[in-house]
């Protein structure tokens, strides 16, 4: 027998969608969403009232029309009279490879400042701290143009190598740098180069193996195999002596001056030299401060209790610093990452063939197809950044202090 | 019993002896030196290493610096001046330095009105940043943004002050109803403020002088050092109250409201903001009413503020996430509704952790306006590779140029970065 | 107006969206301004000047159009524009006329919707080399670096000039002039090529311009023009008009110096009618009857507009070439004014 009794059922009033807090939420819920709609009603409504105006439609037929442009650093087959869909490909394939490129320098930068940081030599601490705060203050677009004037302004021009007595010489015979890029000897394939190539990516899977062996090895047994040494000459030997059976099939092509420019070799434009090191340079300082807040996050007390465990300090750094400072390092170096390849739109800047340049740039030009190409633009930096924020979550999820 | 002694103790200090220096092995300079130059031989290597880029750094630029031209009226009188001896060109800064702050096209008798409303602006933010001023300030505060659109864009008085008015209205009856509930408070008061903006619409209209008071100026010709703090603060400051809207949709539990904000954060997010600007640029004009001619000034304001409030509302989500959930208990315990919970509770405490993230955010985003450029405006960036580097006298003038506009940047973001961390050590209220 | 815009954006905007008018010479009235989007500078065809007014080629016929509708030559707002915001702010109706150097070409005059309301300078494609380099032919370009504007006719016309000509080069796409300039003095391209005319701008600018040389070939067809949006033929036609008044005028001898007397006393009937003595032709477009002569008192006829901001006398130094009157051997020619 119940002393307490249900609070009678009310009848629903309309005052409730406000005061009641069961049906509120839907009421909040109805707002918003009638809000989205009108304001999508609202601008969609303008769009097309002010395309029919000016008697445009919306249409994506120009991307299988022959763009009728030339790109000057093309990873792809790529010529004129290609389709501008093929001009965009080029220009996301060169997007990638600064972004690569620069993430991977920008690392290295960063890294070596952010340790240098900690570093108990006063000088190199405050030149580090310079570099930090100097290039973290001043805009990437700066950084970009500044570097790319000296490229342009401060090197050579390839004229300057010609003649008897040239100005500026080749370094070592084989590397050219001039205001229009950097010339360096490039690999030429012979017949059984193949065979070459496959037996170096062997090798690679060769020392993944072994180190994992290795490490087996260590867990099972506690038997300490050598790590370095080995792991170089499975990656070279077989490769070197496979390169020299065969018969030295792969060869280097030399730059050399002929006409107005090198010609062989590989060329890496001015523009991407300019825009990759800007890049990588001023995320550099950034991520220096993400290396040296990881290396603090980590408490004394880590590195203290290795070492009464008897730990070298190298080994306290690989097996006990490290892997707690990377904890807190990743997720806001992925973040840099993705900020690099956002910012390698800047490459419009320098006239580097990214996807803003050809795209968003060139060929939103020459068609006029505004909205389309910019649209589509967006959406690519949109699939990009959205794939990267997913590996960064899989790997927070992975690396998430389990507690029990 | 003192007296006795006194004869068989033949001296007893009574002060301690000073200490005495420790020897220069140990202490002074030279141990500084030593300590923290070259304790290792690695370390005194690097030592080196940087000494000698020092060297390289110093003796590059000194002599350029110190051998400045500042009065010549061209490159190559310039060029001439230096004879050959290495030099900086800074007349082309002594020269073109109103371009340089005020783009090309804000009149010159002018300029006195962007340079007082950055000298109030100090005034303004004085309060904001300082907690311990008197609060009595935040009243010019509150009108400075009305202040400063009227004398840098200038036109009938009329504009600024019925917008005041409209934002009056707006807080007069929201505050009456604020004790009742919040929502209808802010409804109300968002209504009370759009009928006097209308209203004022057309009664400015009809006040309308035959010549203002101040000239009216087109933003299109705004430029300079001043376009960029413009687009700066006002993104900024009109960012912040999107972003904690935005932050709280996201954190919110009912799914439509999150699945709005997360979809606009996440989409912003993803984008370079030269592919937003572009949109300002070239497609926003299509999404505007015919003929509403909405200038480019504007659209740009309202991409950068869209770009600028999602990384705020993300910031501003990881203060909330930061607060410990006994917080959001002991407030719901309290009996306060979600919008006093917030307003009372969490938000001030999520604010405070945010601190560092927003100025960083603002830093990053100050920087960014150097973008703009990109799409034809003329800020600073834009008049250096426009109209100063195009003209006949100055072209080939590049590290001058850019390293004034590195420098203001630098003064300006080191700035902002340096409160930030003293602000940090002030608001670090938790007992460590 | 614009403040109702910022601070009521939705409200007016609301009332305004049923209204898609396409006539603007309304709109210009109203505003009393017209929009005219230009270059961002390229020296005697449109840049501002030391203290902030545009001067130049394309200036001088928005502000003939200026004067001819709103009798004000002054009473022109000039929107810089670079190759890739110039056709949205024209179809956006951001600006009601573009005289930016556009190269009139099918697709821009069809499928991009806009009318070119004629040609005010016939140009060609031409490059321009250091004279070290001893080049004296397009066709001796092999493997050169070229410097091309991004966004222009000229860097179509270089793809299908070089692939005509089966031979190589290397592309440095730039944004504006200034910068092709600076590229090109740095040596960081063999060769600078543009519409012959922004060639002979450009290098007037230059320390030494005896250095550098045209080449003879001009590769392309380029008849400059202004533009309007598609659809509204009055507005068109006013703009057109006031193009071809500018050049007839220069036919008829008419000047800003002597078009006072001319208006009183010309047996010439053509004369009559375009100064508005005879006829009614501005109330056939909508204007008053004194429209041609406001837009030849602002900036003088076609021939003096020329001759003072790109013509032999100024640095830039262009000869009239294809640009003079059809009775003097070139392709100006204006339909009669009737």
């Amino acid at each position: 027998m119940t002393t307490f009794s249900d609070p009678p059922k009310a009848s629903f009033r309309p005052s409730m969608l406000l005061s009641d807090t069961r049906y509120r939420s839907i009421t909040f819920q109805v707002i918003a969403l009638a809000l989205l709609v009108t304001a999508i009603w609202y601008l969609g409504s303008n769009l097309a009232a002010n395309l029919r105006a000016a008697g445009l439609n919306i249409s994506f037929q120009f991307l299988g029309n022959p763009a009728g442009y030339d790109i000057n650093q093309t990873l792809i087959p790529y010529t004129s009279q290609s389709s501008n869909l093929q001009a965009a490909w080029v220009g996301i394939i060169n997007t990638l490879l600064v972004s690569f490129l620069a993430c991977v320098t920008a690392t290295i930068f960063g890294v070596i400042a952010g340790v240098l940081r900690l570093s108990n030599n006063w000088l190199v601490r405050k030149l580090m701290a310079g570099y930090v705060e100097i290039f973290r203050n001043i805009p990437v677009l700066i950084w970009i143009l500044i570097i790319y004037t000296i490229m342009t302004a401060a090197m050579p021009a390839p004229s300057a190598f010609r003649g008897d007595d040239p100005a500026s010489t080749m370094m070592l015979g084989s590397f050219a740098f001039t205001n229009r890029g950097v010339y360096i000897p490039g690999p030429v394939w012979g017949p059984g180069s193949m065979i070459v190539m496959a037996t170096f990516v062997a090798s690679v899977i060769g020392v993944f193996a072994y180190r994992r062996y290795a490490t087996k090895l260590l867990y099972d047994t506690g038997r300490l195999l050598p790590m370095l040494w080995p792991s170089v000459a499975i990656l070279l030997l077989p490769t070197i002596i496979m390169f020299f059976i065969m018969g030295m099939p792969i060869g280097l092509d030399y730059p050399a001056l002929k006409g107005f420019n090198f010609r062989g070799g590989i060329q890496i434009g001015a523009p991407l030299i300019a825009l990759w090191f800007a890049l990588s340079i001023y995320t550099g300082a950034f991520i220096a401060e993400n290396v040296r807040a990881g290396i603090q996050a980590v408490s004394r007390g880590q590195s203290e209790a290795a070492a009464a465990l008897g730990l070298r300090p190298g080994r306290v750094m690989n097996l006990v610093v490290l892997p707690q400072a990377l904890r807190v390092i990743i997720p806001p170096l992925i973040s840099n990452y993705l900020n690099i390849t956002k910012n390698s739109s800047l490459a419009i800047l320098v006239g580097y063939a990214d996807i803003t340049a050809t795209l968003g740039g060139i060929t939103l030009n020459q068609t006029g197809r505004a909205i389309e190409c910019v649209v589509l633009l967006m959406l690519f930096y949109l699939v990009i950044s959205l794939g990267i924020s997913m590996v960064m979550n899989v790997y927070n999820n992975a690396t998430k202090l389990k507690e029990r | 019993m003192s007296d006795t002694h006194a004869e068989s103790i033949a001296f007893v200090r009574e002060s301690s002896l000073p200490p005495a220096a420790p020897p220069d092995k140990v202490g002074g300079p030279l141990k500084w030196v030593k300590d923290n130059l070259f304790p290792t031989w690695a370390n005194a290597i690097l030592t080196l290493v940087a000494l000698y880029f020092l060297y390289l750094l110093l003796a590059g630029s000194l002599p350029w610096l110190l051998n400045g031209v500042w009065s010549a009226s061209s490159l190559s009188e310039c060029r001439e001046i230096l004879d050959g001896a290495s030099g900086a060109c800074f007349s082309v800064l002594s020269e073109r330095w109103h371009q340089l702050l005020f783009g090309f096209k804000y009149p010159s008798d002018q300029y006195w009105r962007p340079t007082l409303a950055l000298v109030l602006l100090f005034l303004a933010a004085a309060p904001v940043l300082f907690i311990d001023l008197p609060r009595k300030m935040l009243l010019f505060t509150g009108l400075y943004p009305f202040l400063a659109f009227w004398l840098i864009w200038g036109g009938p008085i009329w504009g600024p002050i019925f917008a005041l008015l409209g934002v009056v209205a707006g807080y007069i009856v929201y505050s009456r109803l604020v004790q009742k509930s919040f929502a209808m408070a802010l409804a109300g008061g968002i209504v009370a403020a759009v009928i006097v903006w209308y209203v004022g619409g057309f009664i400015g209209e009809a006040l309308r002088p035959a010549s203002p008071l101040l000239e009216a100026i087109p933003s299109r010709d705004l430029g300079g050092f001043m376009l960029n703090m413009m687009l700066g603060i006002t993104c900024v400051s009109l960012s912040l109250p999107i972003g904690i809207a935005l932050a709280l949709g996201r954190q919110s539990h009912l799914p439509i409201v999150k699945g709005i904000c997360v979809v606009f954060i996440e989409f912003v997010r993803g984008v370079p903001l030269i592919t937003l600007l572009f949109v300002a640029n070239v497609m926003l004009a299509y999404f505007f009413p015919p003929g509403s001619g909405v200038d480019l000034f504007i659209r740009v304001v309202i991409m950068i503020t869209m770009f600028s409030s999602a990384y705020i509302a993300e910031v501003i989500r990881g203060g909330l996430a930061a607060l410990p959930k006994g917080q959001y208990e002991a407030a719901d315990s309290l009996g306060l509704d979600y919008a006093q919970a917030m307003r009372l509770i969490i938000l001030p405490q999520a604010m405070k952790i945010s601190i560092p993230g927003i100025v960083n955010i603002a830093v990053g985003l100050f920087k960014d306006t150097t973008l703009v450029s990109v799409i034809s405006l003329f800020d600073i960036i834009g008049m250096i590779r426009g109209p100063i580097l195009a003209s006949t006298d100055w072209n080939g003038v590049y590290w001058e140029l850019f390293m004034f506009a590195s420098l203001l940047f630098f003064i300006v973001c080191y700035g902002i970065s340096q409160y930030s961390q003293w602000l940090e050590r002030r608001l670090a209220t938790d007992h460590r | 107006m614009k403040k109702t815009v910022i601070f009521g954006a939705l409200t007016v905007a609301g009332l305004a969206a049923g209204a898609a008018g396409a006539a603007t010479l309304d709109d210009v009235k109203a505003r009393g301004k017209l929009n005219c989007g230009v270059t961002t500078g390229l020296a005697g065809f449109a840049a501002p000047n030391a203290n902030g007014e545009w001067e130049g080629f394309d200036v001088a016929v928005c502000r003939a159009v200026a004067a001819a509708v709103l009798g004000d030559k002054n009473a022109v707002e000039f929107v810089p524009t670079t190759g890739k915001t110039r056709f949205t702010a024209l179809a956006s109706g951001e600006i009601d006329f573009l005289a930016r150097n556009t190269t009139w070409t099918f697709s821009r005059d069809t499928d991009l919707k806009f009318d070119f309301i004629g040609v005010n300078y016939y140009d060609g494609q031409g490059f321009m080399v250091p004279k070290a380099l001893g080049v004296s032919s397009a066709k001796d370009l092999d493997g050169a670096t070229v410097c091309i504007q991004t966004g222009t006719t000229t860097e179509l016309n270089l793809a299908d000039f070089f692939r005509k000509n089966n031979i190589s080069y290397e592309p440095v796409p730039v944004e504006t002039n200034a910068e092709g300039q600076q590229q090109y003095l740095a040596g960081a391209c063999d060769t600078y090529t543009t519409d012959a005319s922004g060639l002979a701008a450009t290098r007037a600018t230059f320390e030494t311009p005896g250095d550098h040389v045209l080449l003879p070939e001009i590769i392309s067809k380029e008849p400059l023009g202004p533009l309007v949006r598609h659809g509204d033929n009055e507005w068109g036609d006013i703009t057109r008009w006031v193009l071809n008044a500018l050049i007839a005028a220069e036919e008829l001898g008419i000047t800003s110096a002597n078009i006072e007397e001319m208006t009183g006393n010309t047996n010439n009937p053509e004369i009559a009618r375009l100064l508005g003595t005879e006829g009614t032709l501005g109330e056939m477009i909508g204007l008053d009857n004194e429209w041609a002569k406001r837009a030849i008192m602002a900036e003088g006829n076609y021939g003096e507009i020329f001759a003072k901001n790109i013509g032999e006398e100024t640095p830039i130094g262009l000869a009239r070439g294809l640009n003079a009157q059809w009775t003097d051997g070139g392709l100006l020619y204006a339909p009669p004014v009737r």
